[in-house]
């Protein structure tokens, strides 16, 4: 149970969870008719096996289910089992090889039919066929076989040690669908079951009346729910569409909605909205951080192919005092108070959460210093030219900073640009379409992992609460080059033994405290090599109506994984 | 006449194939992905996976060809078989499917072509109505008050473009004025609300009114500029101090004689204007969630999904060459002078 | 006014009855002063007032108008007045260089196409392809093939001006086309211009002469759209990332980012939409005038 409660620790750290079914609203299925949700961004399938976007992920979280799931917290949940398999109740052995999932007595799918082992083993099967192209294969690394002893027994077997064996049917990735729906949808058919891949049978709240494709979806309580007073709403309405503005203008002005997702918006048109009194700001923290990327290699057009390789290392960012410089001009507080106000958090580091894993040894970020860092621009001989821009032996401190298409971001960029002026670097500042940028056309000069431009900045997270896999992309063979199609996490293309070394201990470590330490080693070397320079911790915000009770706001999961809970308050 | 038309017509077939090549080569070379959207928690591997399964690694030319045959080949069998009940064959070919929806391209264009009919349709509709007699009556009395107003908002409302006036008119009939009061519009247009009785055609109006008059207002303002330039050109003309000499009605030689000779740049405009209605109106879908074709679009643009994005465009450029024909065929009946051989 | 005009016409150039009569048009005369006001503020307003646009001031961020700033500021405390001219000089130029690009192309097209049968078929085939192409999966090929090349060449903010200006010239001028050719077909036809033809009057002084002045009318209310469409386009490009850098203000990506902010802090959408309003009004207003004015008909009516 130590890895349980470390999780459980981890709440420590949370917002403070609003507690479930506080008012003790309880009655039939259906009573409080209807729960209207708006996405400004519209979901386009109901299988996130084929689509691995967020909106799919959640949408779908209303109808198919995983064995087990993330709470608000962080700390797994048996969901469709009555017990989530450890080494403690023997569900996971000793070898860490094998986990064993117990599936819960009477669980039907919405047809009535019975869910058994068959079911669990055919996601599994169907996510891994050839020629599927599916989006969250990542879940199921490294399982060699399921089995299946009895109907309600599911044995998973791994090809190596798996100290955190929760990828594989856990959390909103990686749900179970229905075989005897699916099994002609394998691999390269999966396209032609339309049908299937927009009403999937499952054993949610809700099973899908129509579904229109980035558009709007029409749902119903699920007449064979496994527990008799749920679903409070006995339709949902799904609408997608429109911009993050309007979305909560909806929730909080006009009240025409319930909920409202991920509303970026300026933090004081956010306050102004909830002040109209119709609807409440709601956010949560997971491990999301908005960083500045700092590229070690040479992206001047000149070279040719062989710009941003390690060939042609970066003529001025490879100098650590600049990138320390760039890193104490910057005042984070300001930052988040201008971008995210209650949405975001001071951080120093890039692997801000869970708390086990947050390092405090690098807070000397928190404070901005722009004196300082102009005593170590010219202690290590950057002197400032007549133009206020500092050069030594010809080079001269002039970067491009590249991010993508965002309101917020381009106030980020307006006042870093401010403060790195003052520090005598010059700045030219670009935004590219955040479809282009993300993307990964091997076409295209402006996507983030070509990176040809000094410094970038971006988002990124880790699903669940286990930092392996995201530790694991600042490694020397993660380097984006062209040998690899420009694929690849590493995008500052840094590279050190050490870090590999520290890396590889990680994956064979299965003690907790000595994750939770390799991990802030690995954090702690990014950061004080300033390889990236945290800005924000962001959390996932969302709004909904003040007429809306037992919203549970979930950064780890689905962040409607419990709206089975929902209920209307006031009826 | 008839003749022309149909060599036109004839010429449209080359005319088109080769703008649906010049389209997909401009959508392939484009540099978004449609993995692009994804979580950057999902890893290379994966998303290599993912387009390798999307076919997007195909050669160009091995694509655009599959597409020319889902398009002309298999698509028209199957509406074929699904109007007459015949069996040509379609089962198990795969269909024009979407990058995103991974469901049938088609499909997903029948689904939305009701509701950007229903919007941008009655748009335009509502705002060639008012245009027409806009220009006539303020070319017929230039420089009066009503020829000053009209330009004057004409013009504000063309220069103040949707993503601004759609949200003004939601702050003013959704937010400040409160949810019960009679003047409250909602905010967000319901595409799945039917159209059944008298109760449900009155939301139905009330949801169209905030879009409509966005929309309407823009397409006011182009059409009434030019009925009224070119009225302008023709009161002065020789025919019609000679149709007043002659002593002919003032209102039939305005409404007769000079309305008939100052409609081609009109109907020029109006023509390639409704090709338009069925591109949707991107900003004004968003901004009121109509989510038709013009938002399908756009999505389907910054998604990369190809085979939609080329199939929309190919219609669109279809309804843009037919309606060009009209107009050409339209300029001979208006003006039995213009002959075509 | 009439009087004067008639008894110098002898000894006078056209050009001085074109201004005359130009001047007498109030509507005309009221729009060149906005337009002209306008101009001036945004070529030297900038060089008077002391706040830079892009100077960050957080301590004043979100503030309503006041006596240093009049037109309050944004939500980085950067003056909306220094912006709202910045922006203008953008705006403007590539309002202005885009409209004239898609009027030169449209007018061309139109008229040879309307004028020479041989060329009919083919031009308005080629209208047909540019109005069904996707503009924006366009215009994110021809900024990944030139961006660089033209930001080599004029500097990153002279090669994108570049790149906007010809994007959106070259992607707007069908309409005009279109347009042109209608009124020359039937203009073809008029007795006029056949009787030109019947006295032998080759084809480039047709055109000059008779066809050009009398679609005047078409071209010019072209024109005034096209400035707004022009001004409204640039900031969609910019919104999404294809235009200017994110640092460099425009009207329309003022009135975007405005947009936003709508209930709290109004004045920053409508300045820059009251700009935008008045520079196309001034324009339509100068078009109308100059029609009349070019129009011997009218003129000494």
């Amino acid at each position: 149970m130590k890895l349980r409660t470390a999780l459980m620790g981890a709440a420590a750290m949370m917002t403070a969870a609003s507690p479930l079914l506080a008012d003790g609203h309880e009655g039939e299925r259906g009573r409080d008719g209807e729960l209207k949700i708006i996405y400004w961004q519209a979901p386009s399938i109901m299988n996130p096996y084929l689509s691995g976007g967020t909106k799919e992920l959640e949408a779908a979280s209303l109808v198919i289910e995983p064995l087990a799931r993330y709470n608000q917290d962080g700390a797994l949940v048996p969901w469709l089992v009555d017990e989530v398999p450890t080494v403690a109740n023997g569900g996971v052995s000793e070898d860490l090889k094998t986990i064993t999932w117990k599936l819960s007595e009477g669980l039907k799918w919405s047809d009535g039919s019975p869910v058994t082992s068959e079911d669990v083993k055919f996601s599994w099967e169907y996510c891994t066929a050839e020629g599927g192209g599916c989006a969250q294969a990542e879940k199921y690394l490294d399982v060699t076989s399921v089995d299946t002893p009895d109907a309600r027994t599911v044995v998973v077997n791994f090809g190596v040690a798996k100290p955190f064996p929760y990828g594989p049917f856990v959390g909103a990735q990686a749900p179970i669908i229905q075989k005897a729906q699916f099994a002609d949808c394998m691999g390269a058919n999966a396209p032609t079951c339309t049908d299937a891949n927009f009403n999937p049978i499952g054993t949610g709240p809700f099973t899908v009346t129509e579904f229109k494709p980035n558009d709007v979806i029409t749902l119903a309580a699920n007449e064979n729910y496994r527990d008799a007073s749920k679903p409070a709403f006995a339709t949902v309405t799904f609408k997608g569409g429109g911009d993050a503005a309007s979305a909560g203008r909806a929730v909080m002005e006009t009240g025409e909605f319930d909920y409202a997702w991920n509303l970026q918006l300026a933090p004081e048109e956010l306050d102004r909205m909830e002040s109209a009194g119709k609807g409440k700001n709601v956010v949560s923290f997971g491990t999301s951080v908005e960083r500045i990327m700092i590229n070690f290699t040479d992206p001047s057009p000149e070279l040719g192919d062989r710009r941003g390789t390690t060939d042609h290392p970066h003529p001025f960012l490879t100098d650590k005092s600049v990138r320390q410089a760039m890193s104490m001009a910057i005042d984070r507080a300001l930052l988040v108070e201008i971008g995210y106000g209650n949405f975001g958090r001071l951080t120093c580091n890039v692997l801000p959460a869970p708390a086990a894993f947050a390092s405090t040894a690098n807070d000397s970020c928190l404070t901005q210093d722009i004196d300082g860092a102009n005593a170590l621009l010219d202690e290590a001989g950057w002197a400032k030219g007549g133009d206020g821009i500092r050069t030594k032996d010809g080079v001269k401190l002039s970067v491009l900073y590249q991010t993508s298409t965002n309101a917020v971001r381009q106030d980020f960029q307006a006042l870093i640009k401010d403060w790195w002026n003052q520090i005598g670097i010059e700045v030219e500042l670009r935004n590219i379409d955040a479809s282009v940028f993300f993307g990964s056309d091997p076409g295209s000069d402006d996507t983030f992992q070509k990176f040809f431009a000094d410094v970038e900045m971006y988002t990124n997270n880790f699903d669940g609460t286990d930092p392996e896999a995201y530790m694991a992309g600042w490694t020397c063979d993660q380097r984006p080059r062209p040998e690899t199609q420009w694929q690849g996490n590493n995008m500052p293309r840094f590279c050190s033994d050490e870090y590999d070394a520290l890396r590889a201990e990680l994956s064979t470590t299965g003690d907790i405290e000595e994750r939770a330490r390799l991990a802030k080693a690995m954090n702690d070397m990014l950061m004080q090599e300033y390889v990236m320079l945290p800005l924000v911790h962001r959390g996932r915000n969302a709004a909904h109506a003040n007429t809306l009770g037992g919203v549970v706001m979930n950064v780890w999961d689905s962040e409607i994984w419990n709206a089975a809970d929902w209920y209307r308050i006031g009826n | 006449m008839l003749n022309y038309t149909l060599r036109r017509l004839i010429l449209t077939i080359p005319t088109l194939l080769f703008i649906s090549f010049i389209i997909f080569i401009i959508v392939k070379l484009s540099p978004s992905d449609p993995t692009g959207g994804l979580p950057l928690t999902i890893p290379p591997e994966v998303r290599e996976q993912i387009r390798e399964a999307l076919g997007v690694n195909k050669p160009l030319m091995v694509q655009y060809f599959l597409w020319l045959k889902q398009f002309f080949w298999l698509e028209p069998r199957i509406y074929l078989e699904a109007a007459f009940g015949w069996d040509l064959g379609t089962a198990g070919e795969t269909r024009l499917i979407s990058y995103a929806t991974r469901s049938p391209v088609m499909d997903l264009i029948w689904q939305r072509m009701p509701q950007t009919l229903w919007v941008v349709g009655t748009a335009y509709l509502v705002g060639v109505l008012i245009a027409v007699p806009i220009g006539v009556i303020s070319a017929y009395k230039q420089y009066s008050i009503f020829d000053q107003t009209g330009t004057f908002i004409s013009m504000i409302g063309f220069s103040v473009p949707p993503f601004f006036s759609g949200v003004l008119v939601i702050v003013i009939f959704s937010v400040l004025i409160p949810t019960d009061s009679f003047w409250w519009l909602p905010s967000i247009y319901d595409t799945t609300h039917e159209v059944t009785d008298w109760e449900s055609f009155k939301y139905q109006f009330r949801q169209m009114i905030m879009p409509v008059m966005v929309l309407a207002l823009q397409i006011t303002a182009q059409i009434s500029r030019f009925a009224r330039a070119s009225m302008l050109d023709n009161l002065n003309q020789d025919y019609v101090r000679t149709a007043r000499a002659k002593g002919i009605r003032e209102r039939k030689v305005v409404l007769v004689h000079v309305l008939r000779n100052s409609m081609i740049p009109v109907v020029t405009v109006i023509a390639l204007g409704i090709p338009g209605i069925f591109g949707g109106a991107i900003i004004t879908e968003q901004v009121f969630k109509v989510n038709g074709l013009g938002q399908l679009l756009i999505i389907a643009i910054q998604g990369g999904d190809v085979p939609t994005v080329q199939t929309l465009t190919f219609i669109f450029a279809i309804l843009i060459v037919l309606f060009n024909l009209v107009a050409d065929v339209l300029y001979g009946l208006l003006d039995p002078r213009i002959r075509y051989e | 006014m009439s009087d004067t005009s008639l008894e110098q016409k002898t000894t006078r150039n056209q050009w001085w009855d074109v201004w005359d009569q130009f001047r007498s048009h109030k509507g005309a005369m009221m729009g060149a002063f906005v337009f002209f006001i306008i101009v001036f503020a945004i070529i030297f307003g900038p060089m008077l007032w002391p706040y830079d646009a892009t100077s960050i001031d957080i301590r004043s961020r979100n503030q309503g108008p006041s006596w240093a700033h009049p037109m309050g500021t944004d939500q980085l405390g950067r003056d909306t007045m220094a912006r709202v001219m910045a922006g203008g000089r953008v705006s403007l130029a590539v309002g202005m260089t885009a409209m004239v690009i898609a009027l030169i192309l449209g007018t061309l097209v139109g008229v040879l196409a309307g004028y020479f049968r041989r060329l009919d078929g083919i031009l308005m085939r080629l209208t047909d392809l540019f109005l069904a192409l996707p503009l924006l999966p366009l215009l994110l090929v021809v900024i990944m093939l030139f961006r660089d090349k033209l930001s080599a060449n004029f500097g990153p903010e002279g090669g994108i001006f570049i790149l906007m200006v010809s994007a959106i010239g070259i992607t707007s001028w069908m309409q005009t086309a279109r347009i042109v050719r209608g009124d020359v077909l039937a203009l073809k036809e008029r007795e006029f211009v056949l009787a030109a033809r019947s006295i032998g009057t080759p084809n480039r002084r047709m055109i000059t002469r008779h066809v050009l002045p009398n679609v005047m009318s078409p071209i010019m209310v072209s024109a005034t759209l096209g400035i707004a469409t022009a001004i409204i386009t640039e900031s969609a490009l910019s919104f999404l990332g294809l235009g200017f850098p994110p640092d460099f203000p425009t009207w329309g990506r003022l009135l975007r980012d405005g947009t936003d902010f709508l209930q709290q802090f109004p004045e920053r959408a409508i300045w820059p939409g009251l700009m935008i309003s008045l520079t196309v009004l001034g324009v339509n207003y100068m078009g109308d005038g100059l029609r009349d004015a070019l129009d011997p008909r009218i003129r000494g009516r």
